[in-house]
């Protein structure tokens, strides 16, 4: 059932540890003592080597990704130990992108240095906004101006790929304050933007806030206006708008995100971590949220992961699609074909015909329109 | 549907000697949805030791998943019980089992013509309801010796005295020896069936004499062929006889003859009296009719005992696959369903915006409803179910008299002459702290008052004359509301009355959608037509084009709603673990949008073409 996931070159750790909440965030996180931290990183160690010495992780990794909850809140040693027993064990690939989500609050000249130092190679900035009422807003504990030092300090401290993260549709901004943060991120100079929407996701304070009416978020007029500005700007300044919600400068896309979309395996430790397997029809696979679960799993030497969701021919196909034309490039006709042994337009003739316009093949690419990923939510119904 | 029916059990067991009439009792339980009529009879049956442990679940005679789903009975069965009574004596007491609701009460009468008596069930809380009401009469009618049981003489709430008093006063029963029980907690079982032996008289009929055999439910099975219940009434039936159905006068020889206890048992013989089942190689449910006498072919009765009244359906729709593939498969569903349920009907309809399907006739909205469930899950066929509408008849200027039960047969209004409206009379039961909602709500349906009458000191029997288009659409669930439950009700057709009816129509972007169309009262078009198009502006879901909404009435566009444009809907984040529990989320929303139909290049969901029943009236 592993096998195929020899083939995995992509790593998740997931750390699930905050400062604080933000109060949209529904990802699993806990606020934790730096003690809690260091017996986590050591539980994270020895899913590693679990991984490694069952056979599952043996191939060299293309991208390692460190995610969060506030990765930035690992010590560099701590980063350090986790790229070195990867280095020593399954080996890390020559040009392997390795990411790190680093929260301005959090980090200082010398931790980036750290950072730098232990192999991280690219770094995911969590700016969200330059408009300090509107961190507050967010519950975030940075203010503008750290934003801007720590991109000053990542490429000081020698990171030469940085990303940015900007949210936008935040309660009461216009079109002029996302202006204003489009330009000043642009004058960071980073390599890559993600650009998202604020979602509501249920159980966070903002689902309570948005029920009791406390929360007045731009309509779907506005929120066009938003994503259509930030398009016309980022592509103006040399961005390629990769993914719905991904903008990169040439050869900077994220390979790890990528490999999301594409459907490629990746292995995934920590509590709350994913795994996909994509052998036969493919395998989503899950760490639970669970801390204590994780560490007595791991001490009794068994692995933590459970399965989430198995898929035939026809789900793997939905999926395919679901995931793939997110991105500018789309779904290869002839890969797909390839891949099912019938074409997009054979196994879901009604719902290409449900996205008319919007979804059309070129140089041999399924490709959704802006128009379209604007409503990619109603179109891919059609394919699920 | 009969799985159990269906496995029949042969086994040996000893030639019985024929029973004496004095040790057979044959009994109906009389009660409201609710009042605890199947639980009752499956404690019974656990009494008598007719279930063993294994099958002590809920409510055995139920056995139709629906059925069981939403505690009601809709067909008739007859079980077999032998209970040894105090007084040491072995007796048979036959149980035969009553639907509950108002849509199927003709079954109620036909199961009670094989009883000589019955157990009035009433919840102790609750009390005697209009459904209950009717049902009591029809025993009494049919002479049947009848005795309360207080059920759900457990629950807090119970009051077994106001209760039993309002018993007294309503129906005019003697309460005195009234049992208390709770099905439920398995109180005063004994009680029951010590007083079915005492109280209820045992069956009268000379064995000897030639053969008659009321026919009061048959069923299709697909390895016996029709299964017949029978009440004897005179003589005696025995297996390998001629026998000969006096409706049709064709002949058949008897396979198997038997009893259900509750599994099927052989019998070699049923007497005058004794209620069993019979399987003659009948090959169609229409040939064994229910309310048809069976005798000997050679010895034969010299005429057939009093039938029953033929039902018919009282309210049609439209029923359309969602997919148009699945018409064929829809139609043998429909025909398999009519096997046993002669009182559903169908033939085919087409419509402009829902291709082909069938106009169906039903005998009251649950009876819709569950035919409906029936055809989706027993028969895996998704549909779209159109409003539901009477049957009108209609002159036309030339004197002709059409039936219209569909909207779109309607003619134009210039080739009217007059149309005419089913009316019924509704008995509404309803505590007097609610009569005046109840008395507004009938005027506000067009109701003709008939009588008010105080059953009890605070028990209220309303009489109206009502259309039978203004049930339909949502009274029953309007008059449960305004009474908080309290109100029940019970019906009966009076006669077709001429009415001021005119047909609403319904534009989706500008085109007449002839599956929404309807027939109206013309004082209430107007405002139906502005509440309309406003409830179904909830239900269509928004699409990437805004999409108009009008009613009209002829030409007359009298109200419109736009269901605006979708501007965004896309998921932002998506990586590692969204991606299943987002793609999750959307497939939930996809199967809300399965039960869609495309009508243009619009889809609407089920709920926009039942959206009239949720119109709310001031």
């Amino acid at each position: 059932m592993f096998d195929s996931l020899a083939t995995a070159a992509s790593l998740y750790l997931h750390i699930p540890f905050c400062l604080s909440k933000c109060p949209y965030c529904d990802f699993f996180s806990r606020i934790a003592s730096p003690e809690q931290r260091d017996g986590y990183v050591e539980m994270l160690g020895r899913h590693l080597l679990f991984l490694y010495r069952s056979g599952v992780m043996n191939h060299a990794l293309e991208t390692v990704f460190f995610g969060g909850g506030t990765p930035s809140l690992l010590r560099p040693k701590q980063v350090a130990f986790l790229l070195e027993l990867l280095n020593n064990t399954v080996g890390l690939a020559e040009n392997a992108e390795i990411s790190l989500e680093a929260n301005p609050g959090t980090v200082d000249l010398h931790r980036l240095r750290g950072y730098r130092r232990a192999g991280v190679n690219r770094l995911s900035i969590g700016v969200q906004t330059l408009q300090d009422e509107a961190l507050r807003q967010l519950g975030r504990g940075h203010n503008r101006r750290q934003s801007e030092q720590a991109f000053e300090w990542a490429r000081e401290a020698g990171f030469d790929n940085l990303s940015g993260d900007l949210m936008f549709g935040l309660a009461g901004q216009n079109l002029d304050q996302l202006l204003q943060d489009l330009q000043g991120l642009l004058r960071l100079q980073p390599d890559h933007l993600s650009c998202y929407g604020l979602t509501v996701e249920s159980g966070t304070p903002f689902a309570r806030r948005q029920r009791r009416g406390q929360l007045a978020l731009p309509g779907e007029e506005l929120f066009r206006t938003f994503y259509l500005a930030i398009h016309e700007q980022l592509t103006g300044a040399g961005f390629e708008h990769y993914e719905i919600s991904n903008y990169a400068r040439p050869g900077r896309v994220c390979r790890h995100n990528l490999a999301y979309w594409q459907r490629r395996s990746c292995h995934g430790v920590g509590a709350g971590a994913h795994i996909f397997c994509a052998s036969g029809y493919g395998l989503r696979r899950s760490v639970p949220a669970d801390l204590r679960r994780y560490r007595r799993f791991l001490q009794q030497g068994r692995d933590p992961a459970v399965t989430l969701d198995t898929f035939d021919r026809r789900e793997a196909m939905a999926e395919t699609l679901y995931l793939g034309l997110r991105c500018r490039q789309g779904v290869c006709e002839d890969h797909f074909r390839a891949r099912f042994g019938v074409g997009v337009a054979g196994a879901f003739p009604e719902a290409l015909n449900r996205c008319g316009e919007r979804l059309k093949k070129q140089q041999g690419c399924w490709r959704f329109d802006l128009e379209g990923w604007l409503l990619y939510d109603h179109f891919i119904l059609n394919f699920l | 549907m009969y799985f159990v029916k269906s496995l029949f059990i042969t086994f040996f067991q000893e030639l019985e000697a024929p029973m004496d009439l004095s040790r057979i009792r044959n009994f109906s339980i009389i009660a409201h949805i609710d009042h605890g009529k199947s639980t009752l009879a499956d404690r019974l049956l656990e009494e008598t030791g007719a279930l063993s442990d294994r099958e002590k679940t809920n409510q055995f005679l139920d056995k139709l998943d629906l059925e069981r789903e939403r505690g009601i009975t809709i067909k008739a069965q007859a079980v077999r019980l032998k209970y040894c009574a105090d007084d040491g004596k072995d007796y048979i007491l036959n149980l035969i089992d009553t639907p509950g609701h108002v849509d199927f009460s003709y079954e109620v009468s036909r199961s009670l013509s094989a009883c000589e008596g019955g157990l009035l069930v009433v919840d102790a809380s609750q009390g005697v309801e209009a459904q209950t009401l009717a049902n009591v009469y029809l025993a009494i009618d049919q002479n049947l010796e009848v005795f309360p049981v207080l059920n759900k003489i457990d629950l807090p709430g119970a009051e077994p005295q106001r209760v039993k008093q309002e018993i007294e006063e309503i129906i005019g029963l003697d309460t005195v020896d009234a049992v208390e029980a709770s099905a439920k907690e398995g109180i005063g079982i004994h009680e029951i069936l010590e007083a079915i032996v005492a109280k209820i008289p045992p069956p009268i009929g000379d064995s000897e004499a030639p053969l008659k055999a009321l026919i009061f439910d048959s069923w299709y099975d697909s390895y016996q062929g029709v299964i017949v219940l029978v009440r004897i009434v005179e003589g005696t039936l025995r297996k390998g006889e001629k026998i000969k159905l006096m409706a049709n006068n064709r002949s058949y020889e008897v396979i198997k003859i038997g009893a259900f206890t509750p599994h099927p048992v052989e019998l070699d013989c049923l007497a005058a009296g004794e209620v069993g089942f019979l399987i003659a190689g009948i090959k169609v449910v229409q040939d064994a009719k229910v309310g048809d006498t069976v005798t000997h072919l050679h010895r034969t009765a010299d005429r057939p005992l009093p039938g029953f009244k033929e039902v018919k359906p009282m309210v049609f729709s439209g029923l359309y696959p969602i997919d148009s593939g699945d018409y064929d498969a829809l139609r043998d569903a429909m025909e398999k369903l009519r096997l046993n349920d002669y009182s559903f009907t169908f033939e085919p309809e087409n419509s402009l915006a829902l291709g082909f399907g069938f106009r169906c006739g039903f005998l009251g909205l649950l009876h819709m409803e569950i035919i409906q469930e029936r055809l989706e899950r027993e028969f895996n066929v998704d549909l779209i179910t159109t409003a539901p509408t009477v049957s009108y008849r209609v002159t036309n200027v030339k004197g002709q008299e059409l039936i219209v039960d569909s909207a779109n047969k309607l003619p134009e209004v210039q080739f009217i002459e007059e149309i005419r409206e089913p009316y019924i009379l509704a008995s509404i039961h309803v505590p007097d702290a609610f009569v005046g909602p109840v008395l507004s709500l009938c005027t506000e349906k067009r109701g003709v008052q008939r009588e008010i009458k105080y059953l009890t000191a605070n028990r209220v029997m309303v009489v109206y004359e009502l259309p039978l288009n203004e049930i339909v659409l949502d009274f029953f669930d309007r008059l449960k509301s305004i009474s908080r439950g309290y109100a029940s009700l019970d019906y009966e057709f009076i006669d077709y009355r001429p009415s001021q009816l005119v047909r609403l129509n319904v534009l989706i972007n500008g085109e007449v959608v002839d599956a929404l169309s309807l027939i109206v009262h013309r004082d209430k078009a107007q405002f139906r037509g502005r509440e309309l198009v406003a409830k179904m502006k909830e239900f269509i879901p928004r699409q990437q084009f805004e999409v108009a909404i009008q009613a009209a009435i002829g030409n007359k566009v009298v109200a419109r709603v736009n269901v605006k444009a979708l501007r965004k809907d896309v998921t932002a984040k998506c990586y590692g673990g969204d991606i299943s529990r987002k793609r999750k989320l959307l497939e939930k929303q996809k199967e809300g949008k399965k039960r869609m139909k495309q009508v243009g290049n619009i889809e609407l969901p089920q709920e926009a073409f039942l959206a009239i029943l949720k119109v709310k009236e001031n």
